[in-house]
């Protein structure tokens, strides 16, 4: 028979460190059905008989974080043969709190002193032989990171798993805790035939537990007639319960370690040292800005975007060179032949337009590829005879002649489906839909790869915590986290891997709202579009893109203050008493491990919805009703498409903010498959009738431009970031919630802009006008409304752990 | 008087945690008990939370939760 094995220890313990060294490459990754707290399952190495499950880091068994909840549910319902209590032997008198709890469960516990290596090297102390005697379960010393005392731990909690004859707890609280405690049990826990389940249940119930209360369904006499029982002894201790129980559990420890342990005196530790210097007064700020700046500058901006480019526009593109060797000779040799083609190309349109040859200087247009902007330059007949010779000359460079050429996937598939002559239809779908959805979900993965490897380094190191000490005072204002600053610095980059960057935020809520509001910032795909509004309809003013950034600055503040006052943030603050670890060198397998699981996680929770949103927006785009019959249409034909019958009909939405034509509209759906689609798709749209720029000009008022840009700024993301969310949420509802406040949000401050704008700008006043001003009425009322659900209830905790207690594990 | 007056450097002995509730708790199940002795080690860099040594590790602790933990 298999043998489940649970791994539960605090945070920082090295628990992580031992259930790799365990389980080694058989892991199973998941979440606790429901919650986004990570569930982790292995197979011991040296026997597949032994399953050893991974529990969240805890500090206790309270019932006020989802962590602990998850945990001790797992602990009472599914009641694993053995558990594993992993303590850090260079902090006993903390980590052994909670095995106060664990070995109070009815389940064989053993305990293992991790980073024995530590201790030794501090000179410490530990008699494990007398802590054993003590706590009445065996000690075993390891060493995760060295591979110590692995084998011999495994083996003592299976011995304890097969004999099935758990410890019962040594501990005994005060005479008349005690008394109490066996009114409990007598009252209503009699039907209990274990006696330390009995007992565990008892001493919950003491201190109050209202999801024990609720679990064991005690009707309110019983709760009232506890009541009676805890307020004595309350009134006789003089404190209430739960400061008695945990104040007896570290006395009892201090008694313990007394007998125990020998510290030997020394002065301050290297991680004292390093922290003096790191989180110093003066110098916290500018190391915090350089390591965020290298942070950001590998991972955005250098590799990053290396990274993303060869995903995007090599291996999902045209293709790439092999080690870049050739790239630069032959972008010289295309910029080259295309700036000579230009000036050709604009010579024969001159001729073709007006039937007649350029006499003297003539003007010719260039185009740039990002964001469509036209611009005129000048050239000579010379130049143009130049130009001429140079392309009747040349032939257009080949990137297969420069260093080894490696096509792109969609190159090859092309090629394959073109020899056994594929219909278009089909090699659309395949195509643009297919491998531009694969492509739009691996495009991402090795940008977030470099980031993850920082994280998981910053994490493991300590200094993530250190970055939520320097950073919370301004972010808990909005109710997020100090390491949310994180997130929303990659997301200037990329919203994807910023958003999968929360998951360094333990607590629930402010996780929840770091990924609501992280897309809020333009990201590096948004900026194309933004020079466009500018160029187009601003005339190229400086200001558009500076008030971008402010703008979702803007809305990330505004978000917090006045979603942490809602219903779906309600619930006790989030206490931020965080333990600052000693700083260590992290080893390079687990920080390749856990940038690993969070790159292959965000594959596979988020690929299916990227691949099937960008096939349905494919098809949208593609097929049409053209002279009355449904066919497959070219790029240039969007008039005709599925999608601009969408647009139309949801055009009206986007009346009130002023751009209610169905080609705004049909752009920002495209949008949503890339946020540079928008560019492109109004560039197919706008040329159509002349000169993008000038037509998109007249389509928009300053006012309604500007609205246009603030809304495909804030609403939904692309669906990699949908997808992102989707994957950090874990949870339906909450991710439609995000979404839909996301798109709700764009609105309203599209409706602000447009309305409030063109009041200003045009002294237009209508009933438009005075919705804006209730909207911002709204808005300024969600900001400074009194937050009445704060601190009167746990229900936050409530409505997700609801779902804990279902005992399938989400895959 | 609460932990939140203490001044940098100093060492202090805690007398009573008020409040209730989860932050109450948390306080408490790390190690912030009536009797420990509590060394307030530095302030963030904004002024705001403060780092102290409590049972021999190091703990952020937010100025306003400080004010729960009262000293002798």
């Amino acid at each position: 028979m298999g043998i489940r094995i649970a791994l539960a220890g605090n945070p920082n313990c090295g628990k992580t460190t031992l259930f790799n060294a365990l389980t080694g490459s058989n892991q199973f990754v998941g979440n606790w059905p429901g919650v986004t707290v990570e569930y982790k399952e292995g197979k011991y190495k040296n026997d597949k008989e032994v399953t050893i499950v991974d529990l969240p880091g805890i500090y206790s068994l309270s019932p006020y974080t989802l962590e602990e909840v998850v945990s001790r549910n797992y602990l009472i319902d599914e009641k694993p043969e053995a558990i594993i209590n992993v303590i850090d032997g260079t902090n006993l008198e903390r980590n052994l709190y909670l095995t106060t709890q664990i070995v109070e469960l009815g389940i064989p516990v053993v305990i293992a002193v991790n980073m024995m290596d530590v201790v030794e090297k501090n000179g410490d102390k530990i008699n494990t032989k007398k802590l054993s005697e003590e706590i009445g379960v065996p000690v075993i010393e390891i060493s995760a990171l060295k591979n110590r005392g692995l084998k011999e731990i495994v083996e003592a909690a299976v011995k304890a798993g097969k004999e099935a004859n758990p410890q019962s707890p040594k501990h005994r609280f005060n005479g008349s805790v005690e008394h109490a405690l066996a009114h409990i049990e007598e009252l209503c826990l009699h039907n209990i035939s274990d006696e330390n389940v009995q007992r565990w249940y008892s001493i919950k119930l003491f201190e109050r537990d209202e999801k024990i209360q609720e679990k064991l369904g005690l009707s309110k006499d019983v709760v009232d007639h506890i009541e009676k029982d805890i307020a004595s002894c309350e009134k006789e201790m003089d404190d209430d319960s739960e400061s008695i129980i945990t104040g007896e559990r570290y006395n009892y420890i201090g008694s313990i370690i007394n007998g125990c342990v020998k510290k030997a005196v020394r002065g301050m530790t290297t991680s004292d040292k390093i922290d003096q210097v790191v989180t110093n007064r003066f110098l916290a700020l500018p190391i915090f800005a350089v390591v965020m700046f290298l942070v950001y500058f590998v991972s955005v901006t250098t590799v990053g975007t290396w990274a993303t480019d060869w995903a995007n526009d090599g291996v999902f593109g045209d293709g790439w060179h092999l080690f870049a060797i050739g790239s630069s000779e032959y972008n010289d040799a295309a910029d080259e032949f295309t700036a000579n083609q230009l000036i050709v190309d604009g010579y024969d349109l001159i001729v073709e337009e007006t039937g007649s040859e350029p006499t003297g200087d003539f003007e010719y247009p260039v185009e740039d590829e990002e964001t469509a902007a036209v611009e005129y330059e000048t050239a000579t007949l010379d130049d143009y005879a130049a130009a001429k010779a140079y392309v009747d000359s040349t032939e257009e460079p080949d990137p297969a002649d420069y260093g080894v050429w490696i096509p792109g996937i969609p190159v090859f598939v092309e090629a394959g489906l073109d020899a056994i002559g594929c219909n278009d239809v089909v090699k659309g779908l395949i195509l643009d839909g297919i491998v531009a959805g694969v492509g739009a979900v691996l495009g991402f993965v090795p940008q977030m790869l470099v980031l993850f490897i920082f994280l998981a380094f910053l994490e493991a190191c300590g200094y993530m915590a250190r970055v939520a000490f320097i950073m919370d005072r301004i972010f808990r204002k909005f109710g997020l986290s100090g390491k949310s600053f994180i997130p929303m610095l990659i997301g200037t980059g990329c919203g994807v891997p910023g958003i999968m960057a929360s998951r360094t935020i333990e607590n629930d809520r402010d996780r929840k709202m770091t990924i609501m509001t992280t897309t809020f910032i333009p990201c590096g795909a948004k900026l194309p579009f933004i020079a466009m509004v500018a160029g187009a309809i601003f005339g190229g003013a400086a200001w558009v893109a500076p008030s971008a950034y402010f703008l979702g600055i803007f809305s990330i503040i505004v978000s917090g203050i006045m979603l942490k006052k809602t219903k779906l943030f309600a619930g006790d603050p989030a206490p931020f008493v965080m333990e600052l670890p000693a700083y260590h060198w992290p080893t390079v397998g687990n920080v390749l491990r856990s940038m690993w699981e969070r790159g292959w996680s965000f594959i596979k929770k988020a690929g299916t919805i990227i691949l099937l949103s960008t096939i349905v927006v494919w098809f949208c785009t593609f097929f049409g009703v053209v002279d009355g019959a449904f066919t497959m249409l070219e790029e240039d034909q969007i008039d005709h498409s599925i999608l601009a019958g969408l647009g139309k009909c949801l055009a009206w939405i986007f009346l009130p903010l002023g751009f209610g034509d169905w080609e705004a509209t049909v752009a920002s759906i495209t949008g949503l498959v890339a946020k540079e689609n928008i560019v492109g798709t109004l560039a197919i749209i706008y040329g159509a009738s002349g000169d993008v720029y000038e037509t998109m000009r007249a389509a928009f008022t300053d006012a309604s431009g500007m609205a246009f840009l603030a809304f495909n700024l804030l609403c939904a993301p692309c669906f990699a970031a949908m997808g992102a969310i989707k994957r950090e949420m874990n949870n339906t509802k909450w991710f439609w919630t995000a979404i839909g406040y996301q798109c709700g949000f764009a609105w309203v401050i599209g409706l602000i802009i447009y309305q409030v704008g063109s009041l200003i700008l045009a002294g237009q006043f209508g009933i438009g006008t005075i919705f804006g001003f209730a909207a911002i009425a709204v808005l300024v009322y969600g900001l400074v409304r009194k937050d009445k659900y704060n601190g009167n209830s746990i229900s936050g905790i409530n409505s997700n752990s609801s779902s804990v207690s279902n005992n399938k594990i989400a895959g | 008087m609460t932990l939140r007056d203490v001044q940098v450097g100093q060492t202090v002995t805690v007398a009573k945690i008020t409040g209730e509730g989860a932050v109450k708790r948390r306080i408490m199940d790390m190690g912030i008990t009536k009797g420990v002795e509590i060394y307030v080690r530095k302030i963030a860099p904004l002024g705001d939370p403060v780092e102290i040594t409590v049972r021999g590790y190091e703990l952020s602790v937010r100025k306003a939760d400080a004010e729960m933990i009262q000293i002798q």
